[in-house]
């Protein structure tokens, strides 16, 4: 009917045949006669009503359309073009590095540089053999003659790298092998293999934890840990170190806020072996909370599976806790265990999601299958001679004497099965010598620097690296270690060896802290 | 073509299917008589003398070889029942007369070990066809081009979105009365005795209702060395796909699929050795990250390597790549400052900026200008709120987008870091060792001085064959990386077998270690792209990214495709890549093809007839034209058709351009000659 109004006017032929087809193409739409006849009718009755209506019409189609958030820029200043190509001109930025401090530049200059395998007595890079108590060879696999058939074997067969991610043809037999070994040896029906240890819990946190979960964290909880809760963007509440009681004080509070709203899914997210102060979860208690307040454990064991129970199993096997109970148990093989990777284990539900949803295993190429060989064979040599670890932990007691009541100056932080010791300075000499954190960093430092100068290889907590631009109003309100000196202790070492290590490490302490330097 | 008659293994003498049988890709090259003759096996590159270099000048590449000089790469008619062994002809050494008078059957057939031991060997790395099969990858033109993306007829758009549409409903369908009548089938949805679902029912529902109908085709498990072929383990599923069962038997099919661009996922050869070499004498892990006592002689070997192969002052490795991006940014940018990220940024990219808690956005993937519009807004604002000025400006991008095949406009990129001051950082995961006549990533195949880029990040677990990332850039910025990176301080270090594979393939690549090889490497990958990528297009389908990126997708659009698009390449014996959305838009699905140097022009034939008879089934073949893959003009009128084409683009016209649908005899009649010129 369009077209009887055109008709008359001036109008390319190509025009014309258009209207034509769309107004013949219009009539045969179903429906579209009575569509005609409303729109005369109303407009004959009342050419304002069609105008209200037409108005109606634009108005709710452009409310429909419209973004239902906000898009108001209020702050926005308007510019020409000009003022902004001033603006750009003016604009200088800050160097995209800034200037090493004082401890960096130390970092960089003193770290020790290896000269062929990280075995119990190391050659370092100026020719020095010295004792190596700063790699987590505890078991020394990483030169065992039979391991490394194995590996060389499976590189013959295999190559290096697997060119893939898992998704996309990277999950070699050998993956699942080790999945399945390691999830044999935890007990627990499914496990999944990352690529590198310290990625595994940053990705597996944010693959179960979204935006409107809790998440109960620990304080002391290691870097990954902390990064993974930014990522997951879910609502964390903090509790006092191993501090069982402000836990469930915690988990109260979480219970009663949450009364009356949807059910959000929540979570308690610990180490297993702490790395940043060396002492040992309460398993038991904490499983019996979880089970009383309904939430779910992610248990980093990076630094205990291998380490802790009869076979290696980690803390559940230390404390008789059933690793059912525990939903995610994430663990390291790049340490104690020689090869590389981490893993998390659990339910088959839990792991066939992460397959799909963990940024770190679904964006990165597999591990490399001479690894994931080394990590069967470690876990099975773990599960067959348990009287490694025992020569691992009698290695400790004798350093421990060593240590530990020994000394004037430090103590050791960490548990008594824990490879790792964590030696901090005693609270009162930090008083009386008035020392900041990097004082004792520093003075740390210089006790790592004595002891390899009498052959003994010792390194240092690294503080958790800090967020660029971050003021110190937000430093207050991290947790930060306590600056500490860390020995590794090792089965490659005899008993005579390991206690003159440790009195080489008691008697660098010592002489650091009598220097002239640290006498305040 | 009639569907069911096709076997694709079947010795038919028709020179098509050929194509698709196994044994022909491994065939003797003993008819070529003009080669010398060698009776015994060596490693197709030990000793070798350089062969020789093509002419490099861009003038001398754009004329069409000489026909005369052009060797058909394959026999025309196969004998199956001769001994199948390649006599490498990768040495270039110029024949004397009486080994071309000498019979071509009289040859000591090899031993069963030895024959066994070379098609290991070809199974990882396919012996070079022909020198004519050599190309050097590198930017020629003025300007760097938008690659032009083709569109389906509506017709394909429209039912792809009902088809998902249906998907949907019936998912729902089925959930609706899946939760009423199957309430164990889907506790895991629902809250349990207190415990709110682990899986959110809406999150969920993608992977329950739509992905899990094509779970066969994703983590198909393999054995062995992923090189040329891959060995597949046979699966099947009795519960449709939710869990598999390992038959026991397994297939070795093309691997069309790994990131191996340069060949070097071998299980022998000068890296697999000099991986050997260094687990005995190093051990098999340093058990410790970099920070404490992970650092050896050999990771600063490596570094040096690194930084000197990308052309920067120093460079810092770890142990994986995506830890390398997602711990580096809080090391570089923080409160305060902009991260502006190309919209199609790897997942690891994102993750790090995430973390680093500086201001992101995102401008259009590769559009320069949509960037330029970004900076000038951000620059004159200021900071949310405070409107203070930034404290940095951090413009990341990839070199080469894994699942676009698109390179970054760098030429662009540089304009802008000049006049805009911010720094760039070019994550070049899958662009080193892949692209550029020396292999060193997008910077060298534009031509652009390392210098002008502010950080290089790459891997690798791509090109190289092993694992791990590196961060390249000048000295003050690595030395504060490597003392406030995360990645550094709590990252396992690199393992001395990984640190090897990484240290000799650098090596052959710069042509220090077995001269010649590397090179080789580089020009078989460059061609190989090229020639699958024309290939693909004169069939007809509908391909994207840049001409020289060896990643090759190819557009199914259909969700159904996916699976029998993967399942058709299967069933000949062709491994591939299929993605669909979440990873891609949720329109162009795609299937995606890893070229690399390992792939002889035979293998990439039997390819391209695979997927022509896949296209004909599955009806893929959307091409319009306006992508390429027309018949070329001679004598150098190409580059002037090809900017007519674009002009009309650009002001909206319809190029005259018919669809292509070539057939698979002249597709690769012509390949050889034509994949040196511009792909139009």
């Amino acid at each position: 009917m369009n077209s009887t109004y055109l008709q008359g006017a001036e109008l390319p032929t190509s025009a014309l045949n258009f209207i034509d087809n769309a107004s013949a193409a219009f009539q045969r739409i179903p429906g579209s006669a009575i569509f005609i006849r409303y729109i005369q009718s109303s407009y004959q009755n009342d050419p304002v009503r069609s105008a209200v209506e037409l108005f109606l019409v634009i108005f709710a189609v452009r409310y429909l359309l419209a973004p239902s958030y906000s898009t108001n820029r209020a702050k926005h200043v308007p510019l020409t073009e000009d003022e902004i190509d001033d603006l750009v001109e003016d604009w200088t930025p800050e160097p995209l590095a800034n200037e090493e401090t004082e401890l960096e530049r130390i970092e960089n200059d003193k770290r020790p540089v290896i000269a062929g395998p990280a075995g119990p007595k190391t050659k370092l890079q100026n020719g020095k053999t010295v004792t190596n108590l700063a790699s987590y060879n505890h078991y020394n696999f990483a030169s065992n003659p039979d391991l490394l058939n194995k590996a060389v074997n499976t590189v013959r067969t295999y190559g290096v790298g697997p060119c893939s991610p898992p998704g996309f043809y990277g999950t070699q037999d050998v993956h699942m092998k080790s999945e399945a070994d390691i999830a044999a040896h935890l007990g627990v029906p499914a496990c999944i293999i990352y690529a590198q240890s310290f990625s595994t819990i940053s990705s597996v946190i944010p693959a179960f934890s979204k935006r409107g979960d809790i998440i109960v964290a620990d304080k002391a909880v290691n870097y990954p840990i902390r990064k993974g809760l930014q990522i997951s963007r879910s609502q964390v509440r903090w509790y006092e170190h191993n501090d069982m009681a402000d836990l469930e004080r915690v988990l109260q509070r979480v219970v009663k806020e949450g009364q009356g709203k949807p059910l959000t899914r929540r979570f308690i997210v610990t180490e297993g072996l702490f790395e940043n102060v060396g002492d040992v979860v309460d398993l038991p208690k904490l499983i019996e909370l979880k089970l009383k307040y309904k939430f779910r454990v992610i248990l980093d064991e990076t630094w205990s599976y291998g380490i802790l129970g009869r076979t290696g199993r980690g803390v559940t096997e230390q404390q008789n806790v059933d690793p059912e109970n525990v939903d995610l148990l994430i663990g390291g093989l790049a340490g104690a265990l020689a090869s590389g990777g981490g893993f998390c284990a659990g339910s088959d539900e839990v792991v066939e999601h992460q397959r799909l949803s963990a940024a770190s295993y679904t964006f990165s190429a597999a591990l490399p299958a001479l690894l994931a060989t080394t990590a069967s064979e470690t876990v099975a040599l773990l599960q067959e001679q348990p009287s490694i670890i025992q020569g691992l932990r009698e290695n400790i007691v004798t350093m421990r004497a060593q240590l530990d009541p020994r000394s004037d100056w430090v103590r050791c932080t960490s548990a008594p099965e824990a490879p790792v010791m964590l030696l901090v300075l005693k609270d009162e000499h930090v008083q009386a010598r008035n020392l900041s954190i990097l004082d004792q960093e520093l003075l740390l430092q210089d006790c790592v620097d004595e002891a390899l100068a009498n052959g003994v290889l010792i390194t240092r907590l690294k503080a958790m690296p800090l967020a660029l631009g971050a003021t110190p109003k937000d430093l207050t309100k991290e947790w930060r270690p306590q600056p500490a000196l860390k020995v590794c202790i090792t089965t490659g070492l005899s008993k005579r060896d390991v206690e003159r290590a440790g009195v080489v490490v008691r008697h660098a302490v010592t002489t650091v802290m009598k220097s002239k330097k640290w006498q305040r | 073509m009639p569907i069911r008659s096709l076997n694709p293994f079947a010795s038919s003498p028709t020179s098509s299917l050929d194509l698709l049988s196994e044994k022909e890709s491994v065939r003797t090259e003993t008819r070529e008589p003009k080669l010398k003759y060698r009776p015994r096996f060596s490693l197709p590159f030990s000793g070798a003398p350089k062969p020789v270099k093509p002419t490099e000048t861009t003038g001398s590449r754009l004329d069409a070889p000489q026909p005369s000089a052009f060797r058909p790469p394959s026999p025309q008619v196969p004998s199956l029942s001769l001994p199948t062994i390649n006599l490498t002809t990768a040495t270039g050494e110029k024949s004397k007369m009486e080994d071309a008078a000498r019979p071509l059957t009289l040859f000591s057939p090899p031993s069963p070990a030895e024959a066994k031991k070379l098609a290991k060997q070809h199974a990882a790395f396919g012996p070079l066809g022909s020198k004519q099969h050599l190309y050097s990858s590198r930017f020629v033109g003025e300007e760097f081009p938008e690659p032009v993306e083709d569109e389906p007829p509506y017709f394909y758009l429209i039912t792809t979105y009902i088809s998902y549409l249906i998907l949907i409903i019936f998912g729902h369908v089925r959930d609706f009365f899946g939760k009423r009548f199957r309430q164990d089938r889907y506790k895991q949805l629902r809250e349990r005795d207190g415990y709110a679902p682990l899986n959110s029912d809406f999150d969920n529902f993608y992977i329950r209702r739509l992905q899990l109908r094509i779970n066969d085709c994703f983590r198909r498990p393999v054995t062995g060395v992923p090189g040329r072929f891959i060995t597949l383990l046979d699966r099947k599923s009795d519960d449709f796909n939710l869990s598999f069962k390992l038959t026991g038997t397994t297939t070795e099919t093309l691997n069309m699929s790994s990131y191996n661009y340069l060949g070097f996922a071998q299980s022998e050869g000068e890296c697999a050795d000099a991986a050997e070499a260094t687990l005995r004498k190093y051990g098999i892990s340093y058990c410790s990250p970099r920070g404490d006592s992970g650092t050896s002689d050999l990771h600063l070997d490596v570094e040096k390597q690194v930084a000197e192969f990308i052309g920067k002052e120093a460079a810092t490795i770890y142990s994986m790549g995506f830890v390398t991006n997602a711990t580096v940014f809080p090391a570089l940018v923080g409160k305060g400052c902009l991260m502006i990220s190309d919209q199609l940024n790897h997942s690891s990219i994102r993750f790090g900026a995430r973390v680093s808690g500086a201001v992101i956005d995102m401008f259009k993937h590769n559009d320069m200008s949509d960037l330029e519009r970004l900076l000038r807004e951000r620059i004159s604002q200021g900071q949310p709120r405070t409107h203070r000025p930034w404290r940095k400006i951090l413009v990341a991008v990839e070199g080469l987008y894994s699942m676009e095949g698109t390179l970054c406009n760098l030429p662009g990129l540089i304009a802008l870091k000049k006049k805009y001051k911010f720094n760039l950082y070019v994550d070049e995961a899958h662009s080193i060792g892949a692209l550029g006549p020396k292999g060193r990533g997008v910077c060298d195949y534009f031509g652009i001085d390392t210098k002008d880029i502010d950080i290089l990040m790459g891997t690798f677990t791509k090109s190289f064959g092993a694992n791990g990332g590196y961060i390249a850039s000048s000295k003050s910025v690595i030395d504060k990386i490597r003392v406030i990176n995360a990645g550094t301080i709590y990252g396992e270090s690199p393992a001395p077998a990984v640190l090897a594979q990484i240290s000799s393939s650098l090596r052959i690549i710069a042509g220090e270690l077995v001269p010649g090889q590397g090179e080789e490497r580089l020009q078989r990958l460059a061609f190989n792209s090229r020639y699958l990528r024309l290939g693909l297009k004169r069939l007809g389908f509908i391909i994207y990214g840049h001409d020289d990126s060896p990643i090759i997708p190819l557009l199914l659009y259909h969700p159904a495709k996916i699976p029998a698009f993967s399942h058709e390449m299967l069933k000949r014996k062709i491994a591939v890549v299929v993605v669909g959305y979440p990873a891609t838009p949720l329109i162009s699905s795609r299937a995606r093809f890893c070229v690399s140097a390992a792939h002889t022009k035979d293998d990439l034939d039997r390819l391209l007839a695979a997927v022509d008879q896949a296209g004909e089934v599955l009806q893929l073949k959307f091409s319009s034209g306006i992508a390429g893959g027309q018949e070329p003009l001679h004598d150098g009128l190409t580059n002037e058709k090809e900017m007519a084409v674009r002009s009309c683009l650009e002001t909206g016209e319809k190029p005259a351009v018919i669809p292509p649908r070539w057939k698979l005899e002249d597709v690769i009649r012509r390949g050889v000659q034509d994949v040196k010129q511009p792909l139009y």
